[in-house]
Order: C-alpha cells, then sequence, then structure tokens
C-alpha cells in the first residue's frame, strides 16, 4: 500500500515537471499492480476473485495501469478537467409528479420480490 | 459565555462538536425523477425506473429542489455557487440502488455561511454565539430497509429513493448540547421560514450525524466520532453529553478514540458502535457524467431572492424596535414561522379592530398569545397550525377587553368556551350575559352586601390595613359574577369604606 | 426482380411508397434472412412478429392512402443495447440473461414512431466493451467475411457493434443501430465493409442505452452507404428531456442536404495518425482517400492533433470509470441474474452475482475504474485523465482554425482472426487509436469503406467534423463512397 501511494504521488508529480522521461513515471510504478491490490479493488467493486482470477488478472492490470501512467508525462498545469465534451449546460425539469405508480414494472424482473417489497438476504445492522 | 466542561478524572475537557444535518427539499417530486415524495405511501409506489436504477434510466434534476437549497443558502448569508457540479459517491448497499448516490462532494452548490444562535432564552441578545456553517450541498436519498418482516429476509422499499436532501454541513464550532441544540433548533425555524424542509424530524425530514470529540482546553482537536442519524433535537444533546463522556472515559483510562461511526440508542440514551460498518469506505466520488455542470443565472438567483421571507432574527429585531415587545415575548413569536404568522394576523386584524395601531395593540396581543393561547393549546396538546382559535377570534376577544365589554377574567373564560365550540367571542359574550357592568347602584348594592358581611375586616382596613382593599375588590368582582367594571368597582369601593 | 435483402433503407423506403413491393414482404424476405444465418450468431433474439406488426401497419397506411412514415416498413436490427420493452436486452452480458425492460428506449422508439420494425436484438461485446466481439456472453458474432486465402479462419466482425456490422454486411437487415463509446460503430463498420456513424455527442438520446461510460456513449446508424446512414441518424437523433446531456438542436434534414460536392472545404489529414509500424495497405488506402476528396473538391492539408498519443491511456482510464460506477447496478436485487451461495450475506451476494455474471473484460474494466478512483488516485489518474481529454480537445479546435473536416483510416488493420488479439488487452485497445480521439471530444465521425487489402478484407476510411457537422462528414463520406465504388460483398457460406 505505501508503495502504490508513492507511485501515485511520482506520476503527480511529473505533471508538473514536464522535462521528465515518462521512463521515470514507469520505473517508479514497476508492479504496482499486485494480488493484494487487486484482491483490496475487486472487493471495493463487489467482484468475488477466485485465486486463479486474482494469478490471472494481477499481471494484467498492473501492466494496463502501467501504459495509461504515461499520461503523467502530459503537462496540464492550467488546463482545466473536461466537464462537457460539448459545450452545454445543466437543464432542470419543473417540479411536478410524472411518475412513478407503477410498482409492477418496477418489481417485474425482481429475483425476489414479496409483498411489494425486494426481497435480499436479511441484512444486520 | 457559557463554559460546558466535563470534570474528568485528570481535569476539565472542552466538547467540541460539528452537526451535518440532512435535511429532505420540500418538493413535490424527487430530485432526479417525476415520482412523488409524499409520506407514508404503499412501498414501492412512489418508484420510477430511474429511481429503481433500471438500465439506461438516466436523472434529470428537479428545479425546484435547487431553488430551495438556494435559498437555504441566502437565509444563512453563505456564498451561493453559480457553477456547482453533482459527484457520485460510490458504495454497494441494497437501499442504494443505482450503487451510487448522487451527492456534491467537490463543487457544493452553497459554500461558507452562517447560524446565529441565542443562549440565553430570556434575554435573545445577552448571549450570542455565531456558528458557522461550512457547505451545503443537495444530493438523493436512500431508500429504506425492512428487517423485521422475515425471518432471514431484509425487505427493500425504494419510495424515498431519490427524494432530494440538503446536507448542511456546520464547521466543529460548538461547545456544548446546549449549542448544539441551539443551533439545530434555529435551523430548523429557519429551514421552516424558508419553506424549503418542513423539518418534521419526527418523519425523518430531518436528522443529525453529530461528530464529537473532547481535548483538554487549548489543545488541538481530538479524534471524532460520528454518532448517525439522530432525529430530534432532545436526542442530540443527550448523545452528545453521553458520547462525550464515554470519549472522557476511554481517554482517561489511557486508551485511544477510534474514529468510527456509532448510533444513538435513544432507549439506553447511549451511543454505540456501529461494528458492521466498520469496514474501511473509499467512496471514489467522480463527477456524475450523465449530469453537466450546474450553471446559476442572474434571474434564477434574483428570484431566489425575492421570495425569501423576513427571517427569524430581523423579525424578533423588529418585533421589539418597531412594536416596542419585550425582547422574550419577540423571541417566543418569532421561534416558529407559524407562531409568528399567527401574531402578525392577530395584530393587523386587533389594530383594525381597535382603529389603532399596530404598535399600540402589540404588547397586549403579544401577552394574550404566550399566556393564554399557547396555554390554552398546551392544554389540548395542538400546535398554533392547529388551532381551534383563529386569529381574527382572537382579535375579536382582545377588542372586546380592550373596550371594556368584558373584563380580563370573563375574556379568560370566553376563550375556554371559544375553545370549545369555535363560536366568535361577541356571540358567546352575547348568549352567556358576560358583558360588564358599570351600572353604579347595582355595584354600589352588592358593595354593600359586602362590607355589611365583613365588618371586622371594613374596621381592619379603616385601622389602616390598606392592603384588604384587594379583598374587597375581589369579594365584590365575585359577587357580580365578575362581571362588573374593576375601575368602576375601585372608585365606588373607596367611596364607600371613605 | 432483386432480392428485396439486397436493397437498403432508401430503396426499401421508396418501393414500398411506391407501391413496387409491399412492407410484407420486405419483412418476410429479412425474418427469413434472419432465420437462416444462425452461424453468424448476429441476431440474440429474433422479433419477426415486430417487424412484420409494423409491416402490417405500414401496408394498411398505404392502402388508406395515407402517407408513409419516414421509416414505414422498414426492418432494422436493434443493438442488444438498447432497452426494448417487453423484448429481453443483455447488453450481452450473463449478468442481465432474462431481463425484459418494461420500457423502451427514447432512439428505438423514434424509430418505431417513425414507422420501422424490429427484426431482433444484436449480438455485442459484452456492455459494449470489447473491439471484436469476443467478449459477449453468448458467443463471438462471425464475420461474414473470410480472407480470400481459401482458409476458414472465422474472422471479427469488429466491436462493439459486432452483431450490427455483421448483420448488416450479410444483408440480415438493411440497416442497424449501433453505439459508439471509442468506436464502437466506426471499427466494425470498417471491418465489414459498411458504412457507420457515430453522431455528435448529445445528439441521440441515452435514455434507455445500457450505459459503458455515459460521458462518451452515443448512439448511431450502421447501413450498407452513407445514404442510408443519413436517413437512419435522421430518425434516430432529436432532443430528449429525460437525458440531461442531450442537445437542445433541431435534427438537419441529412438526407436532403447530401452533396458529395466538396468544393471549397479543406479536408485535414492528422500527422500523429501516422503511427510507427502502420501497415502499408491502411498508408495506401489513406493516399487513396486523399486523392478521392482532391477529385471531389476538397483542398487537402497536413495538420497536427499533438495528444493524439495520450487519448487511448486517457480513454483507459476514463470509460473505465465511469463504467465501474455505471456498471455498481448489477447486483442481484432488482433485475437479472442473482448468485446467492448458501449462507451468504448481501454483500457476499453482491461479489457473487458480479462475479459469475460478468465476464473477463467487463471485471477488468470495472477493477481498472475502480482503481484509478480510489482513495489517493483520483487526481493522478482520473483528474489527469480530464485535463488530457480538454488537451485533446483543444487539439481538434485548433486544427479547425485551419480545415473543415478530417480524414483518416477508421482502424489500423482489417478484421483479425478470432481469438488473435484476446490474450492481450492492449493490443486489443489498440484497434481503437484512431477513433478514440473524436469520441474523447464528442465530435461527429464516420467510416465508410474504401477498398479491400491483399486478403480481400474491408478497409475502411475515416471522416472527423465539427461539433454539430454531421453534414459536413456525410458529405465527404458520400464523395468517398462514390469514387471507392465499393462493391464488394460476402459470399454467403453461413
Amino acid at each position: 500500500m505505501v508503495a502504490e501511494v508513492a507511485s501515485s504521488a511520482s506520476v503527480a508529480r511529473t505533471r508538473f515537471a514536464v522535462a521528465q522521461p515518462a521512463r521515470t513515471v514507469l520505473a517508479a510504478s514497476a508492479m504496482s499492480v499486485t494480488k493484494e491490490t487487486v484482491a483490496r479493488v475487486a472487493n471495493l467493486a463487489r467482484i468475488a476473485l477466485t485465486e486463479e482470477e486474482l494469478e490471472r488478472l494481477a499481471p494484467e492490470l498492473d501492466n494496463i495501469i502501467g501504459w495509461v501512467e504515461q499520461l503523467g508525462e502530459v503537462d496540464t498545469a492550467n488546463v482545466e478537467p473536461t466537464t462537457a465534451v460539448i459545450p452545454n449546460t445543466l437543464r432542470l425539469r419543473e417540479d411536478v409528479v410524472t411518475d412513478g405508480d407503477c410498482r409492477d414494472d418496477v418489481l417485474a424482473n425482481a429475483p425476489q420480490a414479496e409483498h411489494g417489497f425486494f426481497a435480499v438476504p436479511k441484512v444486520i445492522e | 459565555m457559557s463554559s460546558y466542561r466535563i470534570q474528568g478524572a485528570t481535569g476539565e475537557w472542552e466538547v467540541v462538536i460539528g452537526l451535518e444535518v440532512h435535511a429532505q427539499v420540500t418538493s413535490k417530486a424527487k430530485l432526479f425523477s417525476g415520482a412523488s415524495t409524499a409520506f407514508g405511501a404503499e412501498p414501492n409506489t412512489q418508484v420510477s425506473l430511474v429511481d429503481a436504477a433500471m438500465p439506461g434510466m438516466l436523472p434529470v434534476p428537479n428545479r425546484e429542489c435547487i431553488r430551495q437549497a438556494v435559498r437555504t443558502g441566502m437565509a444563512l448569508n453563505a456564498v451561493i455557487n453559480k457553477w456547482s457540479r453533482f459527484d457520485r459517491k460510490n458504495y454497494f448497499y441494497a437501499d442504494l440502488p443505482q450503487g451510487y448516490q448522487i451527492s456534491q462532494l467537490y463543487h457544493p452548490l452553497v459554500g461558507e455561511g452562517v447560524i446565529e444562535v441565542s443562549l440565553d432564552e430570556k434575554d435573545p441578545e445577552a448571549e450570542i454565539k455565531q456558528i458557522g456553517v461550512e457547505r451545503i450541498h443537495v444530493e438523493q436519498d436512500a431508500g429504506k430497509l425492512m428487517h423485521d418482516q422475515h425471518p432471514t429476509r431484509s425487505y427493500v422499499d425504494l419510495n424515498r429513493s431519490g427524494v432530494a436532501l440538503m446536507e448542511i454541513v456546520s464547521r466543529p464550532d460548538m461547545r456544548s448540547p446546549a449549542e448544539a441544540g441551539a443551533y439545530l433548533t434555529k435551523l430548523r425555524s429557519i429551514l421552516r421560514y424558508v419553506g424549503s424542509c418542513d423539518g418534521n424530524m419526527d418523519q425523518g425530514s430531518m436528522r443529525a450525524d453529530v461528530n464529537v470529540s473532547v481535548r483538554k482546553p487549548g489543545e488541538e482537536l481530538g479524534t471524532r466520532t460520528e454518532t448517525k442519524n439522530v432525529n430530534s433535537v432532545r436526542f442530540v444533546m443527550a448523545a452528545i453529553e453521553h458520547e462525550a463522556m464515554r470519549q472522557v472515559d476511554v481517554l482517561e483510562s489511557g486508551s485511544k478514540i477510534v474514529q468510527e461511526t456509532r448510533l444513538f440508542d435513544p432507549d439506553k440514551g447511549e451511543t454505540r458502535s456501529m461494528r458492521s460498518k466498520e469496514e474501511a469506505h473509499d467512496y471514489r466520488y467522480f463527477p456524475d457524467p450523465d449530469l453537466l455542470p450546474l450553471v446559476l443565472d442572474d434571474a434564477f438567483l434574483d428570484e431566489c431572492r425575492a421570495t425569501l421571507p423576513e427571517l427569524p432574527d430581523a423579525k424578533r429585531r423588529r418585533y421589539e424596535t418597531d412594536l416596542g415587545l419585550p425582547a422574550y415575548n419577540a423571541a417566543v413569536l418569532t421561534a416558529e414561522a407559524e407562531t409568528a404568522r399567527w401574531f402578525e394576523a392577530l395584530l393587523a386584524e386587533s389594530a383594525r379592530i381597535q382603529k389603532k395601531g399596530e404598535a399600540e395593540v402589540a404588547k397586549a396581543a403579544s401577552n394574550w398569545l404566550i399566556s393564554e393561547l399557547f396555554g390554552a393549546l398546551n392544554r389540548l396538546g395542538k400546535d398554533i397550525e392547529h388551532s381551534p382559535v383563529s386569529p381574527e377570534q382572537g382579535a375579536e376577544l382582545l377588542g372586546l377587553v380592550a373596550d371594556g365589554t368584558i373584563s380580563g377574567s370573563i375574556a379568560k373564560q370566553v376563550l375556554e368556551i371559544m375553545l370549545e365550540t369555535g363560536d366568535a367571542p361577541g356571540k358567546i359574550v352575547e348568549d352567556k350575559g358576560l358583558k360588564q357592568t358599570s351600572d353604579t347602584g347595582a355595584i354600589e348594592a352588592e358593595i354593600a352586601k359586602v362590607l355589611e358581611a365583613n365588618q371586622d375586616k371594613v374596621a381592619e382596613y379603616r385601622g389602616g390595613k390598606d392592603k384588604l382593599f384587594g379583598f374587597f375588590v375581589g369579594q365584590t368582582m365575585k359577587a357580580m359574577q365578575g362581571k362588573a367594571n374593576p375601575q368602576v368597582v375601585n372608585e365606588l369601593l373607596k367611596k364607600a369604606l371613605g | 426482380m432483386t432480392e428485396l435483402t439486397d436493397l437498403g433503407v432508401r430503396a426499401l423506403r421508396d418501393g414500398i411508397r411506391g407501391g413496387e413491393f409491399s412492407a410484407r414482404e420486405v419483412a418476410d424476405a429479412y425474418t427469413d434472412q434472419v432465420s437462416r444465418a444462425k452461424e453468424l450468431n448476429a441476431f440474440l433474439v429474433e422479433t419477426p412478429d415486430h417487424a412484420l406488426a409494423a409491416a402490417k401497419a405500414a401496408d394498411d397506411a398505404r392502402a388508406k392512402g395515407d402517407t408513409l412514415a419516414p421509416l414505414a416498413g422498414v426492418p432494422l436490427g436493434i443493438k442488444d443495447l438498447f432497452c426494448t420493452k417487453g423484448v429481453e436486452a443483455t447488453a450481452g452480458s450473463h449478468i442481465l440473461e432474462g431481463f425484459k425492460p418494461p420500457y423502451e428506449s427514447s432512439v428505438s422508439q423514434r424509430l418505431w414512431d417513425a414507422g420501422a420494425g424490429m427484426l431482433g436484438k444484436l449480438n455485442m461485446d459484452q456492455f459494449a466493451m470489447g473491439s471484436s466481439n469476443e467478449t459477449s456472453a453468448f458467443g463471438n458474432v462471425k464475420s461474414p467475411w473470410r480472407r480470400s486465402d481459401g482458409g476458414n479462419a472465422v474472422l471479427t466482425p469488429g466491436g462493439s457493434s459486432g452483431g450490427s456490422s455483421a448483420a448488416v454486411a450479410a444483408r440480415l437487415c438493411p440497416a442497424a443501430t449501433g453505439t459508439d463509446t471509442g468506436g464502437s460503430i466506426r471499427q466494425p463498420a470498417s471491418f465489414t465493409g459498411i458504412s457507420g456513424i457515430k453522431p455528435t455527442y448529445g445528439r441521440c438520446s441515452r435514455w434507455g442505452v445500457i450505459a459503458f461510460a455515459s460521458s462518451l456513449d452515443q448512439a448511431g446508424a450502421m447501413a450498407r452507404d452513407v445514404t442510408d446512414c443519413a436517413i437512419l441518424l435522421e430518425q434516430m437523433a432529436g432532443f430528449d428531456p429525460k437525458d440531461a446531456t442531450s442537445l437542445d438542436a433541431p435534427v438537419p434534414n441529412w438526407e436532403a442536404g447530401l452533396s458529395s460536392d466538396l468544393k471549397g472545404k479543406r479536408i485535414g489529414v492528422p500527422k500523429e495518425y501516422r503511427m510507427d509500424g502502420m501497415p502499408a495497405e491502411i498508408e495506401a488506402l489513406w493516399q487513396q482517400g486523399i486523392d478521392w476528396v482532391k477529385d471531389a473538391g476538397a483542398e487537402v492539408l497536413e495538420v497536427s492533433l499533438p495528444h493524439t498519443k495520450y487519448a487511448l491511456p486517457a480513454y483507459y482510464i476514463i470509460a473505465p470509470a465511469e463504467a465501474s460506477s455505471n456498471l455498481a447496478r448489477y447486483d442481484g436485487v432488482r433485475y437479472g441474474q442473482r448468485d446467492l451461495p448458501d449462507g451468504a450475506n448481501l454483500q457476499e451476494m453482491y461479489a457473487a452475482t458480479r462475479d459469475h455474471g460478468f465476464g473477463d473484460e467487463v471485471k477488468r474494466r470495472v477493477i481498472i475504474g475502480t482503481y484509478v478512483l480510489s482513495a489517493g488516485f483520483y487526481d493522478a489518474y482520473y483528474t489527469q485523465a480530464q485535463k488530457v481529454r480538454t488537451l485533446i480537445a483543444r487539439d481538434f479546435d485548433m486544427a479547425w482554425q485551419d480545415c473543415d473536416l478530417l480524414l483518416t483510416p477508421t482502424a489500423p488493420s482489417a478484421a483479425f482472426g478470432l481469438g488473435e488479439k484476446s490474450d492481450d488487452p492492449i493490443a486489443m485497445y489498440l484497434n481503437d487509436v484512431f477513433t478514440v480521439p473524436s469520441s474523447l471530444a464528442g465530435l461527429p465521425a464516420m467510416s465508410v469503406p474504401g477498398g479491400l487489402d491483399k486478403q480481400g478484407l474491408p478497409l475502411g476510411l475515416q471522416v472527423i467534423g465539427k461539433a454539430m457537422d454531421e453534414q459536413g462528414v456525410l458529405n465527404a463520406g458520400l464523395a468517398l463512397e462514390e469514387r471507392a465504388g465499393f462493391r464488394a460483398r460476402p459470399e454467403a457460406w453461413w
């Protein structure tokens, strides 16, 4: 974990150091995506990966992440992140009830629906 | 300033409190869908396909929800951000159909503001504290899980899913349960004035996450805990009190405070750790790509500002300066928007009936409202919104007292009858013959009887015991069944007692 | 009489209007073709009744003397990413198996309102994540094309709209809807010798289209020629108040505006698209395209899009990040498959459902997306990628100061064999190298067939236009189409 944070910080730093070659970034992050990282992230994404899947995915993801890290070499100082690809702002709708009252449609595809509710394994809070 | 301190074994501890209040925005439809927000419907009947996060469904924001949040911000003198964005807060739970909550982290709609709280009820200006508001953002509410309907299953009702909430985040500026209580009460009052939230804490329209830490005075901030979803002012105060004590105990026993989420148990009056949710959260906030930046124009902001009502602090000060009301009366009458509205209707009608200026009738009207009507409503267990007596009827009653038709004590009887029957006071006075009399002959006859029956007291009075005068007034009024004009009684008694 | 299935959208529309044949005959001819092409695996669901109902409506209207709707009686294939009321929609994933939406996507509704009918739902890469159709949970689509080497290697129809491209190329439908997130209309069109257009982001409503990456997803038209693309897109596009990113702009009459005269047009050739190791045939086709547009009257000049090489890495942060969140709703609670192991709690149910329901590529991207958004990484990856995206859009804006349109190859190669790239995700991602930059910038772009490579496989040329200039894109496409005279079609072996 500590190593990962360090490598991501180095990615961030190179954003302000254009002259620095991309290699540094890639080298610094060599094998940053370990099996443990994939397991942690997969858990965040609620995907139960088997041991074999983890073995297979870790190097693949490490490779992909290493590849996308070349973005670190782009000087983006004073560049705003894209917020809308085509200049456009948010439209607002009026406060009118136009929807709902369609419980059958809402529940029609549920794997388990009882008494008008969706049913899930008991949650202990 | 009052300083609340916990007396521990190692000395005094200061409590540091911040509140995150979730207030349901008053709107007909949900924040991002056209489904109704009405409370108490059959499960999953107020759910659109958007609220159920069906594949390909998209959010479109409700103008009124944005408008109400902006007006709330304005009421707190807060910075309104003309450019804001919605972000997704990602986590998995059965009450969260999308797998993310649409909220605002990076660019909230409303920035820094302030709430002024009075800590002395009797004299609101005596002890005022400014509590900082860090931000207000708009977000979706989650659905509801039911755990008690089936032995092995929980049931999901999405009626609340997607209802608009404002999250009002305070600075950690509060230092006692009383300050937190005053803050929450004041915030609720402002929301109700603005009309942006109904403030019904028992229906969950308003609930608070309470952040508490303790420290030795002057030291760095301690580690805080967050007690979630506390749903009354009383419980918030109790939760703080308990949590602060607990933290002091933990620290004084040499342990450390764990930064965690806790629950308040109102039955036991204590907080406990939510172990089931202890897993580290990583919400992966990022701008919602289904929603473009929200840009507000001046016309929108102008309309929001123009429709703001007079707020409680301004109203209270106006009552004091323009109407000449005592500070206490002004504070009581302005604490709730409904009370102020009722009072102002009473005032206007009283002034009209009595052909006087509002300032001239204000004091009597406010006294009557606070002592007589509030007392009566209290006994009936009703609030002013559901008062059986209307402001117009109240003004009529006050008018009858003012023009000498009835006495103050008869007015109390008339009010009781009004509450019971709903009849107009004039009719009651007429029907029951409650008009006070200035008929000197009748009064003199009763005075003669009273003096005759109390010759010993007459002698004492004449011997210098002036205080007995009140006794004779009382006896005479009693004999007159309260209907005698007290001034006339006074004059005639003085004459008779010589 | 020509086979009805040889006719495209315009010919069918005009023929039905003119009474040359009935809509019923058209529907019968196409549903028959569909039912006999199972080997291609292009359709996940066949809906002959839907097509026949639309045909009946068209024929009845004509009998009554009513004016026919713009697409009356034209049967279409619909990519399975579009939700279609009462008809299973899976996005090519097990996790949605059995899901029958109780609603109709805005785009498909527009098509039905225009009188079109549906032949069925078209196979695709799972959740539109893929460039070869190999990520479909229901088996890959086979391209109707084969190499001229006499071998029987099964080729990819491209992806993710591979069912759409294969079905149009094999004459199973005159046209189909597609969606394009980073090239998913253009690359399969290029691989199968058909035309495909992705309009400006926001032209077609995303409401009811199963989301992959919201800021990039855009529906478009796939057909046998440019005119048919124009006709179909005209009916698909239009403002939709249910999509907050929908463009509130009138839809031009693109068909009527078609003109292959490019006089006065300046067409840019971006030098950064000349990549190392680009096959000579692609290079040659590009040059050929340049000559064709010059012949049509355009002025051609070299332009620079300096951040091109960063488009793919930026895309592979932004798209997975959005996808990781968009796909969180597939949790086995409200629709689709649920996997509830014995004694599992709620969170375990989610994890099992998603492990079994999602395919490998989807898991890969969801995990990448989750990773780049996770605590401490967000700025370095996601924010940086969105800043690079700004620079990529700015590159295009600079180019538009010198030119009106851009001409590039659509893909760096012809169709490859199934299995040839599935072991190397990055090699697969590189397929989209020419299509991703315009997706990131939300620009309209289309692919038209330019010729065949030496193995007899189609190659496409891409035209990219300014935002809202679909007409310019279509016109340049038409000029290329007229000059390319592309007539090749796959022999029916299925």
